[in-house]
């Protein structure tokens, strides 16, 4: 069915402004894929059902909104403290001056450019397949874009156990930068890996991950999305799992316009867990946007999705989460909470928690709620000598706990913890709400 | 030490006046106990005291070392020496029992322009004063308060008195809710800690309290006013006769 004349324009004008690629190998025909899907499904508008809550107009025009560069400057690098291989991106270009060298025992990595000439290559299995998969039963543009668009990024394949975790490192230096980018993981049977991003990478940044966890492998991912406060992004993870694998993920949101994270998870083998968890704090033009599905396709596994939001002086919070258990999937652990925390009466979440089940041997649970800082647990603190800022500090920290506890490593969940308590040193609602 | 002066105080959002002055002066050392029957005021005095929102005092004055309390911040009246230990305690999931002691202390020890007490140092203390009062390593480990029984929950406040070392405690209703043998543990922690430069306010229904912790002076609450005070003699002929007698003298 051929698209609305708008939908069509949008889609025009957002592909004329981008690079045209020059891929030769099994790439040129995975994005030519992914530009039929893009051109079947057209560039998300308000108006679809899983864009009602967040306007993507900013994040589909053909030009990115200017976005300063903000100097994070106030507080210790990220990650600084952990031995990893880095790869650095500026505006989403990989800078190999900045890098480590690409060598790490127990992982291959390449860059999609490079890798993508070849005619054959493990990727061609997951590149923007993943992704396609995704597509239904919820279109997911921008992901399709992505796919079809990616100026660069990096292919992992994990044979073991990773010496060292791998660290993206997504540095945005031009005003206007819009960058897309497109990474792959494969985790081998029995491999593991530990993936750390963090950085607001662009002006605007549209961003795929998709990860293929091997039977009994492991798959950690900590994500910081920069402090930057004018900031867009829309990133996706599409994760699928085999049999005994387990996949956790964390992002922690501080600062930003407008923020989309989606993951789509696939529990496609059995005895599989996956974790999926945010921590969001936004004070004033805030948007922060997690949209989460997903499915579990074999017996006997577990999901939790635990999202947390902090939100003040007119900042707005977004949760879509939904956990479909497929027929068959009996034994199904699925878990899903979404709250905000609302420091005053301007600002606002809006959630969207879904259940679809067709198994009939499920424990499923969902929550959702959004609510004010309690004031008597306030006054008990103060009663104690805590300043009142201290005790709303200790207060949001506790609040966060449920997400934070699902980072894997104590190390990261502190300096998480750390991170946190000097964002809210710095900001405050206003005062008389 | 504690100087409360022709206090009169209203509901914040409502017409209702709870304290129609409220004179008490307690000397240091000295333990004062307030009883009366059920809506007398004597909560509120203890939260007006301790600065909790919700209320509005329309005049007088509360001064504790000559310093108005009332216009004071609620951690700054704890950092002045103020401290009431709560009828109900609350639960504050996420925030470990050991953590808000330790930020507790150092806050108040911080605003008293005092160094931060070293975390080796606080442990030891801690667990000193939660032997005596028989709190469990387990129970400092968990949030504060939650899915404690009735009587470990005023442990606990007798703890963070302990912790804290104030110099002017209120106790609301401490009894309330525990067993004799409970009682008569938080009776001795609070006795520990009785000295000649601490003064006590001990507000309580029933005159069984006052047999573990002896008071110096006995308050009669009715009304928003203090309609009668004398020697611990006075607690015990509200136990034989109840409020009905003294009430109906003073009229």
């Amino acid at each position: 069915m051929a698209l609305p004349k708008a939908k069509d324009d949008a889609l025009a004008a957002r592909l004329a402004v981008l690079p045209s690629l020059s891929d030769t190998g099994w790439l040129a025909a995975a994005r030519a894929e992914a530009r039929t899907r893009l051109s079947a499904m057209g560039l998300p508008v308000r108006r679809d059902e899983y864009w009602r809550y967040t306007d993507p107009a900013s994040l589909v025009a053909a030009d990115a909104p200017v976005a300063a560069r903000f100097d994070a400057g106030d507080e210790a690098p990220v990650f600084a403290a952990i031995d990893r291989l880095k790869l650095v991106f500026v505006d989403g270009v990989f800078d190999p001056a900045q890098s480590d060298d690409l060598a790490l025992a127990g992982v291959e990595i390449e860059r999609l450019a490079t890798a993508g000439a070849t005619d054959i290559h493990w990727a061609q299995g997951l590149y923007g397949v993943l992704e396609a998969r995704g597509q239904t039963p919820v279109h997911r543009p921008l992901a399709a874009l992505a796919t079809a668009q990616a100026t660069d990024g990096v292919l992992i394949r994990v044979t073991g156990r990773a010496a060292r975790p791998v660290s993206l490192i997504y540095v945005h230096d031009s005003d206007t930068s819009d960058a897309i980018l497109h990474h792959c993981v494969r985790l081998e049977k029995g491999a593991s890996l530990t993936l750390l991003e963090n950085g607001p990478a662009a002006a605007r940044f549209t961003k795929v991950l998709e990860v293929e966890v091997g039977d009994g492998a492991a798959f950690h991912h900590v994500r910081m999305q920069g402090r930057d406060h004018a900031r867009r992004a829309a990133t996706h993870i599409f994760a699928r799992l085999g049999s005994d694998a387990e996949f956790r993920s964390f992002t922690l949101t501080a600062n930003g316009r407008l923020t989309r994270n989606e993951a789509v998870i696939e529990l496609a083998g059995p005895n599989s867990r996956a974790h999926v968890a945010g921590a969001a704090v936004g004070d004033g033009e805030f948007h922060h946007d997690d949209t989460v599905f997903v499915t579990h396709a074999a017996h006997s596994c577990e999901s939790r999705q635990v999202f947390k939001k902090v939100l003040m002086n007119g900042a707005v919070g977004v949760f879509q989460g939904k956990i479909l258990v497929k027929p068959g999937a009996q034994k199904t652990d699925g878990y899903q909470i979404s709250q905000s925390l609302l420091l005053d009466e301007d600002s606002q979440f809006l959630a969207k928690p879904e259940l679809e089940i067709y198994a009939d041997d499920v424990k499923c649970s969902h929550g959702s709620t959004s609510g004010a800082i309690d004031e008597t647990a306030l006054f008990y603190l103060q009663s104690r000598g805590v300043p009142r800022k201290t005790a709303q500090g200790l207060l949001v920290l506790a609040f966060l706990a449920e997400a934070i506890e699902e980072v894997a490593d104590d190390a990261i969940a502190e300096d998480i913890r750390g991170r946190l308590e000097g964002w809210l040193a710095r900001h405050s609602a206003k005062a008389g709400t | 030490m504690l100087e409360i002066k022709n206090l009169h105080v209203k509901l914040a959002e409502e017409d209702k006046v709870i304290l129609r002055g409220v004179d008490l002066t307690i000397g240091a050392g000295q333990v004062h106990a307030i009883m009366g029957p059920n809506g007398s005021g004597k909560s509120t005095l203890s939260y007006v005291l301790a600065g909790r929102d919700g209320y509005e005092v329309t005049d007088g004055s509360a001064t504790l070392d000559g310093a108005e309390l009332l216009e004071m911040e609620p951690e700054e009246r704890a950092a002045a020496g103020l401290f009431l230990a709560f009828q109900y305690p609350v639960e504050i999931p996420g925030v470990g029992n050991m953590t808000f002691l330790r930020t507790a202390v150092n806050a108040q020890r911080k605003a008293r322009g005092e160094d931060e007490v070293s975390a080796a140092d606080f442990l030891k203390l801690v667990r000193e004063k939660a032997r005596t009062l028989k709190i469990d390593a387990e129970m400092l480990k968990r949030p504060v308060n939650v899915g404690f029984s009735g009587g470990e929950k005023k442990r606990n406040e007798i703890l963070q008195m302990a912790m804290l070392e104030p110099r002017m405690c209120i106790l609301d209703e401490t009894d309330s809710g525990l067993d004799v043998d409970a009682m008569k543990l938080v009776a001795d922690g609070v006795n520990a800690l009785r000295s000649a430069g601490r003064s006590f306010l001990v507000i309580t229904h029933y005159q069984r309290l006052l047999d573990h912790i002896k008071p110096d002076v006995v308050h009669i609450m009715a009304a928003g006013r203090i309609i009668k005070t004398g020697g611990p003699e006075l607690a015990l002929e509200v136990e034989t006769n109840g409020y009905a007698d003294i009430l109906s003298e003073v009229g």
